[in-house]
């Protein structure tokens, strides 16, 4: 292992393999990733593998927009070697009530305003897209065709070579045990495999990233939550969008392999790390695709497991550094909402630390935001 | 036999040369080589390839077999209907 580095960022997901990307290809050079596992072991490997556009604030929609933007291109750019999978059928989010509709009917204005191809549908133009849809459980929809399936696995390795061939390196089964501060900079990370000099470190640590921010002294305002998710056995064709639904609680697609995966959250699930899988997920994941998407409750379950959401006061992540703390930088509290942000939240990072304008304004994005508690506009889009 | 020929895992038709090309990419774990490969993700969740994986890992890395890493096992133990587990469920 090295002990020094330029920069240092904590966490082998799909948002430290991007910033780790952005980073090198911005030029800065003497890169370093750790891992406490193998790449994709956190939220990005556990996650639905959805990518989608339809939010209902403008930060989302912008990050969501110009991150789609870069996976149309992504395998050419990255000259990724593998499939990424990125398949755009869309995602038909499914209003349940009158009062449903009439926000998803603000959030396609917002939407249409950000370029974003969204559109409100009737109850028979989301059975024309997704006919197996039970229609006494739509009241509306709307349904973007450019959101989609992108694979996290290949997704995350492609950021991970390209990375890889511009110079950075991956120290994957090491742990950060400690981060070295003096006089309010960042001075150096200690991981159980030996120390590293550095004054850049990047939290991208996903569930356990206010653990890694108490590191440093640094309270960050987010906490994690485990949801749960399955996949079933691969069968032919039969559902091309994601069809999702906050009031419901479910997101089911199937994947380009055959699969469905379906995850729903849990609010009386405890604040915590535990990933543990509960049977009382499948009773509740049962019976609500049995009245949503009726078919679909004849195909088998193979899997299921958990995974963390790391949730943010707003549920919008926390994209920059801190006025407390110079060299500290953080990629966080994406609100189960990582994976699909991950283009934006590298190239956002790469211009902040070597001091270009962003791409978009930072500010929304901010750890500072959450000082003054009625400041800042929540995301309701969330499962 | 040419390893091209020999098949690994039924469920998502990965070959030994499939294997041999993951360990020669440096995807050393059976972790690793189920998020790239998908050996252990289908219907058979591993009981098929899993051990054959172990062994493969074992010999390519010189590592004794009972010290290379096995999958995660994870619920459910065999494929069940979302149907039959509705009908099972608990009243609200």
């Amino acid at each position: 292992m090295k002990n020094s580095a330029q920069v240092v960022i904590i966490g082998g997901g799909i948002s430290g393999c991007s910033i780790a990307y952005h980073l090198a290809d911005e030029g800065v050079k003497d890169i370093v990733v750790i891992e406490r596992h193998y790449l994709t072991s956190g939220a990005t490997g556990r996650c639905g593998a959805g990518v989608r556009q339809q939010w209902g604030t403008k930060m989302n929609c912008m990050l969501a927009k110009k991150s789609v933007d870069f996976f149309e291109n992504a395998t050419e750019i990255l000259r990724y070697d593998g499939d990424i999978e990125f398949k755009q059928e869309g995602y038909l989010i499914i209003a349940s009530d009158a009062e449903e509709t009439a926000r998803f009917e603000k959030n396609v204005a917002l939407q249409n305003s950000l370029d974003i191809p969204a559109k409100a549908l009737d109850r028979q133009g989301a059975l024309d897209i997704v006919s197996h849809l039970n229609p006494e459980e739509v009241h509306s929809a709307t349904f973007c065709p450019t959101d989609g399936h992108l694979n996290p696995f290949t997704m995350t390795d492609a950021y991970y070579k390209a990375a890889k061939r511009l110079g950075v390196e991956f120290y994957t089964y090491t742990t950060v045990l400690d981060i070295l501060t003096e006089n309010g900079e960042v001075k150096g990370v200690v991981t159980d495999k030996g120390n590293i000099e550095t004054a850049n470190v990047i939290n991208a640590a996903g569930g356990y990233s206010k653990d890694i921010g108490a590191l440093a002294g640094i309270d960050i305002p987010i906490y994690s939550r485990n949801h749960e998710i399955l996949v079933t056995e691969p069968v032919e064709k039969m559902q091309g969008p994601m069809v999702i639904s906050f009031s419901k609680n479910i997101y089911c697609q199937q994947t380009p392999h055959g699969g469905f995966i379906m995850g729903r959250g849990d609010k009386n699930a405890p604040k915590g790390l535990d990933i543990g899988s509960n049977w009382g997920f499948l009773d509740a994941m049962s019976k609500t695709l049995k009245r949503l998407l009726p078919p679909l409750a004849e195909l088998r379950v193979i899997r299921q497991w958990g995974g963390l959401y790391n949730m943010s006061p707003d549920s919008q992540p926390i994209i920059g550094g801190t006025k407390d703390l110079k060299g500290f930088y953080m990629a966080c509290g994406f609100s189960g909402h990582g994976f699909m942000l991950a283009p934006m939240t590298g190239l956002l990072l790469a211009e902040l630390m070597t001091g270009k304008t962003p791409t978009m304004p930072l500010e929304a994005l901010s750890l500072e935001r959450f000082d003054d508690a009625e400041s800042f506009e929540s995301e309701q889009s969330v499962v | 036999m040419n390893p091209e020929d020999v098949i690994i895992c039924r469920c998502s038709d990965v070959t030994l040369q499939d294997l041999y090309d993951l360990f020669e990419q440096g995807y050393e774990t059976y972790e690793e080589l189920k998020r790239i490969a998908r050996v252990g993700m289908g219907p058979c969740q591993a009981n098929t390839c899993g051990k054959m994986v172990q062994w493969e890992i074992s010999k390519a890395f010189g590592i004794p077999l009972e010290e290379v890493d096995i999958r995660n096992t994870r619920p459910l133990t065999m494929g069940v209907k979302l149907s039959s587990i509705e009908a099972q469920a608990d009243e609200e």
